[in-house]
């Protein structure tokens, strides 16, 4: 490839990340992400597997459990309760943003 | 390339244990983490924390390097010397998957081939997914852009030895991306190893700071500063928008705050987000007989006081 080739991505939403999908782009065997989906702490809370699809927040929430777990030993209910506050944490500092508020 | 002392990153002696190293990877590993470190550069402290304890707690590196460090010390000029491995049998690369994108040159050079060049003809293993942050500006997400963005990623050379090369890629932004979310692009990431695909790259977007704007999902707020005039009897003025210019109709009796909506003309998408036109009142500074003259007949002439629902 040349430096003037443009390459073009996908947005993710737009096209859905499978289980295995998923699973490579966080480093994790597949079994990884069906357990913490089994728990009910990752995806959208549906069991039926055939329909699993991973959007961009399922990717940026199951990249920071998977970090949580390796850099901590955290068990897997643990780095979600992480990620659940995190989430919350940028949450409200996207509103604080949009409110004008400084958020440091 | 300089010699990077691990134990020195750590913060801990040469003799230390597999706990101690782990405490001190922990305890590093919070001050780092990027989600809430206030530390500046905290990313690229991080990925040096990282890179120490990939190598400080696994047994087979961590020996090798340590036959290597009794020769060098922290920031000397350092080549790997031929062989320095022998002997050493490492298990893979050293990071994990997804994180070999982050690794210096020093550790490229030292550990970035292990597991590659030893694995024997036949083998067939599909290339790692590699992740990358980019900042674009709120107008590329409404008409969508190119961007020239540098990556140093490792790449194998002829001799089967990974080393790490910038690597300019072009890549399109399509209209409509979020903050935070991610582009990806397919066979972008590490190269397959005998023949396998190359993995991918994931972008996670984020918008560059800009004081006009502030991005709230797809809706974008605009502070418009407009005159007490035009906020009194109403107007039509011109803003800038993401979008261009456009008028907008501020209604009679308007104060500061007030929000219009100018629906869909927020990011774009399926269901495109609404531009929320926040007025700001400004006041005309009394800096000339005549202005001073206008205030003036305004407080005799107008009973307002704004403070009459406070009781006084």
């Amino acid at each position: 490839m040349t430096q003037n080739d443009i390459v073009t991505g996908v947005l993710l939403d737009e096209i859905a990340l499978t289980l295995e999908e998923l699973a490579q782009a966080c480093a994790v065997e597949p079994q990884w992400v069906v357990e913490r989906i089994e728990a009910g702490i990752l995806g959208d809370g549906s069991l039926h597997v055939a329909s699993w699809r991973f959007t961009s927040n399922d990717l940026t929430r199951a990249r920071r459990m998977r970090q949580l777990e390796r850099d901590f030993d955290a068990v897997p209910e643990l780095a979600a309760l992480v990620a659940d506050l995190l989430e919350e944490v940028d949450r409200l500092k996207v509103r604080l943003n949009a409110a004008g508020l400084p958020v440091d | 390339m300089e010699f990077k002392d691990y134990y020195q990153i750590l913060g801990v002696e040469k003799t230390a244990t597999a706990d101690e190293i782990k405490k001190a990877y922990r305890k590093l590993a919070r001050k780092y983490h990027p989600d809430v470190s206030k530390v500046p550069d905290a990313e690229k402290h991080m990925k040096e924390v990282n890179e120490a304890n990939a190598v400080l707690s696994d047994p087979e590196k961590r020996a090798a390097y340590d036959k290597l460090g009794s020769r060098f010390q922290a920031g000397q000029d350092f080549q790997p010397p031929p062989d320095w491995d022998a002997g050493f049998e490492f298990s893979g690369g050293g990071f994990s998957g997804a994180d070999m994108g982050d690794a210096s040159d020093f550790f490229a050079s030292l550990f970035g081939h292990a597991g590659r060049s030893r694995r024997a003809g036949g083998y067939q293993m599909r290339g790692e997914d590699h992740h990358a942050k980019i900042l674009i500006d709120l107008a590329d997400a409404y008409h969508g852009a190119t961007r020239a963005i540098i990556l140093h990623s490792p790449r194998e050379d002829e001799q089967g030895r990974v080393v790490l090369k910038d690597h300019t890629l072009n890549v399109r932004i399509p209209k409509g991306v979020k903050e935070g979310q991610h582009i990806r692009l397919m066979g972008q990431g590490s190269p397959g190893i005998g023949g396998g695909m190359a993995g991918d790259l994931y972008l996670e977007v984020h918008f560059s700071p800009d004081p006009r704007y502030r991005v709230e999902g797809r809706d974008v707020h605009e502070i418009v500063p407009v005159t007490p005039w035009e906020a009194t009897l109403g107007a039509a003025i011109e803003t800038p928008t993401p979008s261009g210019t456009v008028q907008v109709k501020v209604p009679a009796g308007s104060q500061s705050g007030r929000k219009l909506r100018l629906k869909g003309r927020g990011i774009p998408g399926d269901v495109p987000g609404d531009l929320y036109i926040v007025l700001e009142v400004v006041l005309p500074p009394a800096d000339s007989d005549k202005a001073r003259q206008l205030y003036e007949t305004m407080a005799q002439d107008l009973a307002f006081n704004p403070r009459q629902k406070t009781g006084v």
